[in-house]
């Protein structure tokens, strides 16, 4: 039996990504210079945060190392009374902007990638469970996500953010505040991967490899997890791209509204927020750069996942 | 037909239900009433009787029937904040965040079909090619970074138009409109802009769109062949067959316009329930929380119902396939 297994493995042949990566996909990456620029610029913003503690110039979350002296410095001026140059400036508390943007990113993009991740775990299980199993189970699974449907999901998780404040205690609710914002942006985009995978799982489920491998006597778990899964995702792969450039800007909505990470623990969102009740009285760097950095984040998301959609063309499939 | 209306009526009942049970259950599951009712020193003789008064010992089943009563007549109980009626609240924010909405709604419509038909004529143009760059700028603009960007031109920078605020209302008894003055409409403009912005790009890249899939049609050259007059052939012929389409999409993105309105009515202050709502976030209001969702419900259940029953009216080829999505 085990070797029969192993002769299996062997012959199989790379997997639908590995195939495409050595194909089509590279030859269009190649060819479309929004898209290297795009890579580019996520690539960049993203090692930046990743180490944003070895860039960074302060710690901006180390109360010992601020200065109030510093508040208000405008980008690249000395401070008029400690002398101290801030290439972006710095902020009320005299933290440096650069820092903040820094550390910022790190917690948009941490929200960003787990929430897309919750959401997509939640959403291929249930979409494959809805397209496979079908009957009752999939009336309810459907039904739930029309329901959802009817709601934008910024709304959904403004809601749930809501109600998981409410049950946590005060005392622990800016610590929790990231891991809600997780929960709040992941519950409320699940619905759009349940979808694809449910509608390439229909599709699928009739093949004659599926038949077969039935026959052969797999489980019906391992039936969706290893023949069925790797068949959607192409698609699933495209929702995840657009949706982390949502959940970015979701995350960021939701602190700008001050209904997500708490000043303490600033994202891009919260030093928005911070920034804008300074734009009256002049101090534009505590604003500009952060929206900047927001802006430049999701935009070239954006036009990767745009890129990637076009270049794997699932529907057209 | 009959069995189309039914079954959209049914399932709107469904959802109406499933929200109303979603605002049942933040009511049971965050915070005990009880607990916040009286004081540190209760018997359990105290907690059983405010119980038994409030209902909380009833099953159940028995205290959703119950909420659902109380919410379909307007009442939701005291705002846990303001420590007054919810639906009191709520009637004096509604009339600020329908006017909002109502102007942006206009606003999103004329702009997005004008600028749809435009860019679908002239696809060439350097007009269209401007406006197409511009709204691919606008989509990827979260909504808020707009609102400031047109607060810090508009009033920081060129101090024409207020920041912050409704303006000067007039008190018509049961609804207060900034319509009528001059401040109120001053204070509308960078909301409703802000607001609709997001909207009105969906529209026009939706009716550019259709518009160019309606220009081809055989019945469309028929016209030019017929030596009718350019503009009667846009306007009378391909217009007509684009607007099916909008109506519905335009029907939905009233929904979200409301949905939306919270983080335009954050970032310009503006008094209406968008704000009221993100307050009561902040302050696990729960009273409040619950009161909106369902209103918001109520409307875009009511909404969703109203746009599928015009697109039959509208549709004359659904009536005889009897099914959605007839081309």
């Amino acid at each position: 039996m085990s070797d029969h297994q192993i002769e299996i493995e062997t012959r199989r042949t790379p997997g639908r990504l590995a195939r495409a990566w050595n194909g089509d996909l590279a030859y269009s990456f190649r060819h479309s210079p929004v898209a290297m620029i795009s890579a580019f610029m996520v690539a960049l913003l993203v090692l930046s945060a990743v180490f944003a503690p070895w860039i960074a110039p302060h710690n901006p979350f180390d109360p010992g190392s601020l200065n109030l002296m510093n508040g208000f410095t405008p980008p690249g001026e000395p401070n008029a009374f400690t002398g101290e140059v801030f290439l972006l400036g710095t902020d009320d508390q005299g933290r440096d902007v650069f820092s903040t943007i820094l550390y910022g990113m790190r917690i948009s993009l941490l929200v960003g990638f787990s929430a897309v991740m919750l959401a997509m775990v939640i959403g291929v299980v249930l979409g494959l469970l809805a397209g496979y199993l079908g009957g009752w189970i999939e009336s309810v699974i459907m039904r739930i996500a029309d329901i959802q449907l009817t709601f934008p999901a910024i709304l959904v998780a403004m809601l749930i953010f809501g109600v998981a404040k409410g049950i946590t205690p005060p005392e622990y609710r800016d610590q929790m505040a990231i891991y809600v914002l997780i929960l709040a942006i992941g519950l409320s985009d699940w619905v759009q991967f349940a979808r694809v995978v449910r509608g390439a799982t229909l599709v699928e489920k009739n093949r004659e490899y599926v038949e077969a491998a039935r026959l052969v006597g797999r489980r019906p778990f391992s039936i969706m997890i290893r023949h069925i899964l790797p068949n959607a995702l192409n698609a699933v792969l495209v929702i995840a791209t657009i949706s982390l450039a949502l959940a970015i800007i979701a995350e960021a909505t939701l602190s700008f509204l001050g209904v997500g990470a708490p000043p303490t623990k600033p994202s891009l969102g919260t030093l928005i927020r911070i920034g804008q009740g300074y734009m009256f009285s002049g101090e534009w760097w505590i604003l500009l750069f952060p929206a900047l950095t927001l802006l430049a984040l999701a935009l070239s998301i954006n036009l990767l996942g745009d890129w990637l959609r076009d270049a794997l063309n699932p529907r057209l499939r | 037909m009959l069995a189309y209306i039914i079954r959209r009526v049914a399932q709107s009942i469904l959802v109406l239900l499933v929200t109303g049970f979603v605002a049942f259950s933040m009511f049971s599951f965050v915070g005990d009433p009880v607990e916040n009712m009286l004081g540190q020193e209760r018997t359990q003789a105290d907690v059983d009787r405010l119980r038994g008064q409030l209902g909380l010992d009833q099953p159940f089943v028995v205290q959703y029937a119950k909420f659902l009563q109380q919410a379909a007549q307007g009442n939701f109980g005291l705002s846990y904040r303001q420590g007054r009626e919810v639906s009191a609240i709520l009637a004096e924010r509604l009339p600020a965040t329908l006017e909002l909405a109502f102007v942006s709604g206009l606003l999103a419509l004329g702009g997005g079909i004008g600028f749809g038909i435009l860019t679908a004529i002239r696809r060439r143009g350097i007009s269209s090619n401007v406006i197409m760059t511009l709204s691919l700028v606008g989509v990827s603009l979260p909504t808020f970074l707009i609102g400031i960007l047109l607060i810090y031109v508009f009033s920081v920078e060129l101090g024409w138009l207020p920041s912050f605020g409704r303006g000067e209302v007039v008190d018509l008894g049961w609804w207060t409109t900034g319509f009528l003055t001059l401040s109120g409409l001053k204070a509308l403009v960078l909301p409703a802009i802000t607001l609709g912005l997001y909207q009105m790009t969906l529209i026009m890249r939706l009716v550019r769109t259709e518009m160019m899939e309606v220009l081809r049609m055989d019945y469309i050259r028929f016209a030019r062949a017929r030596g009718l007059r350019e503009r009667s052939i846009n306007f009378r012929h391909a217009l007509r067959n684009t607007l099916v389409p909008v109506i519905t999409i335009t029907g939905l993105q009233l929904g979200s316009i409301i949905a939306f309105a919270i983080i335009t009515e954050t970032v310009f202050q503006w008094p209406g329930v968008g704000l009221l709502f993100i307050n009561a976030v902040q302050f696990v209001d729960i009273p409040v929380m619950a009161a909106y969702l369902m209103m918001i419900s109520v409307m875009f259940v009511g909404i969703n119902l109203i746009v599928d029953l015009l697109y039959f009216a509208i549709d004359p080829r659904l009536r005889v396939d009897g099914k959605a999505g007839g081309h």
